[in-house]
């Protein structure tokens, strides 16, 4: 007997953004069904990888993520060039200098080396601030002006300091990442503030906070899910693509830090087997950017998106 | 939840005197005022003075002046099929019919002008022997309507029962029919069609109409309503229909959702 395959009637679909410019501009978002449903409806752009960079030397990096980056981890703009080669998407800087306690770095400091990032790489670039409300409201509104018209994507604006960033991004042509605690009505209500300053909705990306694998990754899932499915149905303030800021939690877990051991095996291949689980399972939430740290992973996690791009036979 | 403007419409006097003069201005007032409240759709209704040979002419006249002054769709309220279809040709987008009985011959003038226009169409689930007293003839009327409209391939989304709500201090025994009505229209076809309810109706030459009327609103969203063609323009019913449909768990929580309501 035929079996029948359910088809789902969406109403609406999600907002599609595009970051970059140029022959290397990347377009997310767009599509009218859940993820790789491709039976269902459309998904016009698949999900895409950064690799994620700081504008310092990181610490406590185990040696086999420290040492596919030899040599640049000192430079940015070198690292960033190094990011392309392994074919990341598009590029994260972390301004982890700016952090207070880890050099409290200037605004103007900031801006220059992400200037220096963006004239490097041809692909879209991704600047995160330190994460420390007040400073990121000084410094990416500075970044924003470096890098005018190059159509960055910018973050974290959250509930308490979203206004500089947001006035920052609209005047240099951003997008920001509006960032909101495992929260969906927080991340909804920041959404429809944001709009308020009239940033078109098609120039926002929502982080809504993940975990690592075992640290609460099924909260971020079922937000995430529930993101997408309302956007399906019609919510407008929750149909922008999603961030998973993945590499910054997957390498903190236990399980990615932990040396050999007879038990657990090869500490290598379990910590990026976590971040690529971590990234791969958000994926299948909705995610749409995925910001991971091993080129490795990248790869992995490449591959996953490519095969489940494929149509379906049904 | 849809609600569906009432206010242009020739029963209130100020929209009466403004058809009178051809003037516009009231017209396009209550249509931007209605966009704004939270309207799905602007219901346009000539009125019982306009002599049934002009209906064509003032429905043409206001559809466009509602849709020059709002983004939003019109719901083309009239007995004459013929207002209603010269207000289909000059619509722009997915218009409604506002409406035909489960009289047979209505049900084959209108159905089949829902079909050739793609326009969305109530049906009211009453005939010519008047409102059923109960909910189960409702419901057989409204599987009259069910049936008819799928033979035309109306989509059911497309069809908008409305069971009729009729003053309570009247008819209060049809309170509660018509809640029982709304919930199980829904069991009729798969998918199911939509419902609708004249919300205004319920509180006619009542002291406290606004009251009674976001209560009976509230109420019949719990039973599943889908839309409603009420006063906009009173905020306190917007109010009560958005805070329903969040609490109903239609549409994710923030705490701006009487703003989001009012510009979905």
């Amino acid at each position: 007997m035929a079996v029948t395959i359910a088809k789902e009637r969406w109403s609406s679909k999600c907002l599609e953004v595009a970051l970059g410019s140029g022959p290397k501009q990347i377009k997310v978002g767009g599509e009218t069904t859940l993820p790789f449903l491709h039976f269902e409806g459309e998904t016009p752009n698949a999900p895409v990888v950064a690799l994620e960079i700081f504008d310092a030397q990181p610490q406590e990096w185990p040696d086999f993520l420290s040492s596919v980056y030899e040599g640049v981890l000192g430079d940015p703009a070198a690292w960033a060039k190094k990011c392309v080669e392994y074919g990341a998407d598009l590029v994260a800087l972390h301004l982890s200098r700016t952090h207070p306690d880890q050099g409290d770095a200037s605004p103007e400091d900031a801006a220059a080396v992400a200037a220096d990032v963006a004239a490097a790489i041809d692909v879209p670039l991704i600047v995160l601030g330190c994460g420390v409300d007040e400073k990121d409201a000084a410094v990416l509104p500075e970044v924003a002006n470096a890098l005018a018209g190059k159509n960055c994507l910018l973050g974290c604006a959250s509930q308490e300091n979203y206004k500089s960033i947001v006035a920052g991004c609209i005047a240099g042509g951003h997008a920001v990442i509006a960032s909101s605690p495992l929260d969906i009505n927080l991340a909804k209500q920041l959404n429809i503030l944001i709009t308020e300053m009239n940033l078109e909705t098609d120039r926002i990306i929502i982080d809504p906070s993940i975990g690592g694998l075992g640290y609460g990754l099924e909260y971020a899932y079922s937000i995430i899910e529930r993101m997408r499915t309302g956007a399906l149905m019609g919510d407008k303030m929750l149909a922008m693509p999603v961030v998973l800021l993945v590499g910054q939690e997957a390498w903190k877990t236990k399980e990615a830090k932990t040396p050999d051991t007879p038990d657990w095996g090869e500490q290598r291949k379990r910590a990026i087997l976590w971040e690529v689980a971590t990234a791969t399972s958000l994926i299948h939430a909705g995610g749409h950017i995925a910001v991971v740290r091993h080129p490795e992973s990248l790869k992995h996690i490449k591959e996953h998106i490519a095969k489940m791009m494929k149509p379906q036979a049904y | 939840m849809e609600l569906i403007g009432e206010r242009i419409n020739g029963m209130f006097k100020d929209v009466r005197e403004a058809i009178l003069n051809r003037d516009p201005e009231p017209i396009k007032r209550h249509a931007v005022l209605q966009s704004q409240g939270g309207a799905r759709y602007i219901d346009v209704n000539t009125g019982p003075t306009v002599s049934a040979e002009d209906q064509p002419g003032v429905m043409e006249w206001l559809v466009k002046l509602a849709q020059e002054a709002s983004p939003l769709p019109c719901c083309l309220d009239s007995t004459n099929p013929d207002a209603i279809e010269a207000g289909l040709k000059v619509h722009r987008g997915k218009a409604m019919i506002n409406s035909t009985t489960a009289d047979q011959w209505k049900m084959d003038v209108y159905l089949p002008m829902a079909a050739k226009y793609n326009a969305a169409i109530i049906g009211l689930a009453m005939n010519d022997k008047g409102v059923p007293k109960d909910a189960n003839d409702r419901l057989a009327l409204a599987m009259e309507i069910v049936a008819n409209a799928d033979a035309h391939g109306i989509p059911m989304p497309d069809l908008y029962i409305d069971p009729l709500v009729l003053p309570v201090n009247v008819a209060q025994e049809h309170v509660p029919e018509v809640l029982e009505t709304l919930r199980q229209v829904k069991l009729l076809a798969s998918p199911a069609p939509r419902t609708v309810v004249g919300l205004s109706n319920v509180s006619q030459r009542c002291p406290n109409r606004p009251l009674l009327n976001r209560t009976f609103l509230v109420m019949a969203q719990a039973c599943g309503l889908d839309a409603a063609i009420a006063d906009v323009e009173d905020g306190d019913l917007v109010d009560a229909a958005a805070t329903a449909h969040i609490l109903l768990n239609k549409e994710i929580y923030c705490d701006s959702y009487l703003k989001t309501f009012r510009q979905r």
